[in-house]
């Protein structure tokens, strides 16, 4: 089967200044990839290259087995097929600053692309329905909150029924449950079939939502793979944290000595919580770069 | 090229045109001052209408060239613009769109300016016609500086000079010779003469300076759409 998106040794300079380098990857269709990477690693420049809104400076991109750029056109149009109406553009995009028109509602913003799409006005309602903006649909972009034009800004990004959904930082500055909302979004297009691309700096969100997350430092991917198995490729210390009713930590090795110790806490019933230090993705990024990412 | 789509940018640049108060005004305010000037003020010695000529003429070149370059710099500013792009408008329907509907607005207020002078007949048709070719002039030298600019700052910072020369050589050209030989050379000037003097006072270098007026704002224009796609290609803008 052909991937939804495939890079090879894509590679970008900004004024002789190496931003991306030699970048490959592969996306299977319906799955959701994370890009995670500190600020200025490069994602949103990726994410422009294979949006064709940036051309890259070597390498080339293919979105459905047909190359970026070459035939702008035919990349981001949909013969018809499993999931999207013939002549549906093959990607959506939700850019990291909206991009929204700030002196009309959240329903005359819809209703311009859905005209420029050609989609019937009734896929307005519905989406604008599950992303929640329904009771907002007249309330001008310029009055909504910060978490309301993230949901319109991805409501317009699914309007016309993409197969590629490209999301910059989706849930950034928003509260936990808002994100949480984007998430449940964003889980339900992976449901229709949609082949999801983000970016975030949110460990939890990557861990929690991808199926692979690949992290990005300076321009390179350092690490890939599904969220749980790059924590257990760098679980090299394998210890047991135990936390005793007394407030106590104990930490033992793997051995067969600490499973004796362990029945005999059990024994004792003095164990609160037992917990394995496999280390989350923050704890990998550290280890690999050397710098926090949120950084 | 599709229609459905420039139709689509044309309607959306009229409804966001008329919630939009900083380029709202350009298009009423002169035709009212035209207006309030001619009913009130009525000197022996000035030409018959001479305030409607006068404030048209600064309002063909400012109302469209503000207003097309406004509108652009807005939407690359805001990031509206790339969104617009990536749903496949191409920039060729965006400009069309875009720039007739400025076209369309320019020529509203065009009819203002003839109703308060109570034009009627060829005299109403000479007044629109010259009206419309100065604001083609205008809406090119507008697109150009609009497709410039990064941002709105710098659309005000490179239009109000160039507005300000060609608005003002109509009116300083009457007080000054040397202005007066140097504004025959402008559209605003020519244009301006043309309206208040009639289709006789067009000479032969009249359609030479028109001509050539709106071919250089057009090469102007091409030559900046032309580094934008090059920047686009290359990386450089955001
Ligand atoms: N138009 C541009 N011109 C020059 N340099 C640029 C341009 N756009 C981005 N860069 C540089 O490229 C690098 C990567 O930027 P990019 O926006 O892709 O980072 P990012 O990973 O998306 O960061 P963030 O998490 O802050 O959004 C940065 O060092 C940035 O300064
Ligand atoms: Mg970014």
């Amino acid at each position: 089967m052909v991937n939804a998106i495939e890079l090879r040794e894509i590679t970008h300079y900004f004024d002789g200044k190496m931003v991306l380098d030699h970048i490959s990857l592969n996306v299977g269709k319906g799955e959701i990839l994370g890009l995670l990477g500190p600020s200025g690693a490069g994602k949103t420049t990726l994410i422009r290259i294979l949006t064709g809104q940036l051309a890259q400076t070597s390498g080339t991109a293919y979105l459905s087995g047909i190359e970026t750029g070459k035939h702008a056109g035919k990349t981001r149009r949909n013969a018809g097929g499993a999931s999207g109406r013939a002549g549906a553009p093959l990607t959506g995009m939700m850019t990291d600053d909206c991009g929204l028109y700030e002196r009309f509602s959240a329903y005359e913003n819809l209703h311009l692309f859905a005209r420029i799409y050609n989609v019937p006005r009734s896929r307005i309602e519905e989406i604008l329905r599950a992303v929640g903006l329904w009771e907002a649909r007249n309330t001008a972009v310029s009055k909504l909150s910060k978490g309301m034009r993230q949901r319109l800004s991805f409501a317009r990004a699914v309007l016309a029924g993409p197969q590629i959904l490209f999301l910059d930082e989706p849930s950034c500055g928003l509260d936990p449950q808002t994100a949480a909302e984007i998430h449940g979004l964003i889980r339900q297009q992976k449901q229709a079939g949609v082949t999801v691309f983000l970016t975030t700096h949110n460990m939890q969100e990557a861990t929690k939502l991808c199926d692979h997350t690949a992290l990005l430092n300076g321009g390179v991917i350092v690490e890939y793979g599904p969220p749980e198995e790059i924590c257990r490729r760098y679980h090299h210390q394998k210890k047991l944290l135990l936390r005793l009713s007394g407030g106590e930590n104990v930490v033992l090795p793997h051995t067969k000595e600490a499973a004796e110790t362990v029945a005999d806490y059990l024994r004792r019933e003095q164990i609160d919580t037992i917990h394995s230090t496999e280390p989350d993705l923050e704890t990998v990024f550290m280890e690999l770069t050397g710098r926090r990412i949120d950084q | 090229m599709s229609l459905r789509h420039i139709l689509t940018v044309f309607f959306k640049q009229g409804k966001d045109i008329m919630r939009n108060r900083t380029i709202l005004i350009q298009f009423v305010l002169f035709p009212v001052l035209a207006a309030i000037m001619e009913y009130s003020v009525k000197p022996e010695e000035l030409p018959e209408h001479f305030f409607i000529y006068m404030f048209a003429a600064m309002y063909f070149v400012m109302a469209p060239l503000t207003g097309m370059s406004a509108v652009i710099a807005e939407e690359k500013e805001k990031n509206t613009l790339r969104v617009l792009l990536m749903a496949d408008v191409t920039p060729a329907e965006y400009l069309a769109g875009t720039g007739g509907c400025i076209f369309l607005a320019g020529m509203a207020g065009s009819c203002m300016f003839a109703v308060c002078g109570g034009f009627s007949g060829g005299k109403l048709a000479w007044f629109l016609l010259m009206m419309a070719a100065g604001t083609a002039v205008s809406l090119v030298a507008g697109a150009a500086i609009g497709v410039w600019s990064r941002n709105q700052t710098s659309a005000a910072s490179l239009s109000v000079p160039v507005m300000m020369v060609f608005s003002f050589l109509p009116m300083l050209s009457m007080f000054n010779e040397a202005v007066g030989r140097a504004a025959k050379y402008a559209y605003s000037q020519q244009i301006y003469r043309l309206m208040a003097e009639g289709s006789s006072a067009a000479k032969g270098e009249t359609g030479i300076v028109l001509a050539g007026n709106f071919l250089a704002v057009f090469l102007i224009f091409r030559y900046v759409c032309g580094r934008q796609q090059r920047g686009s290609k290359k990386s450089a803008n955001r």
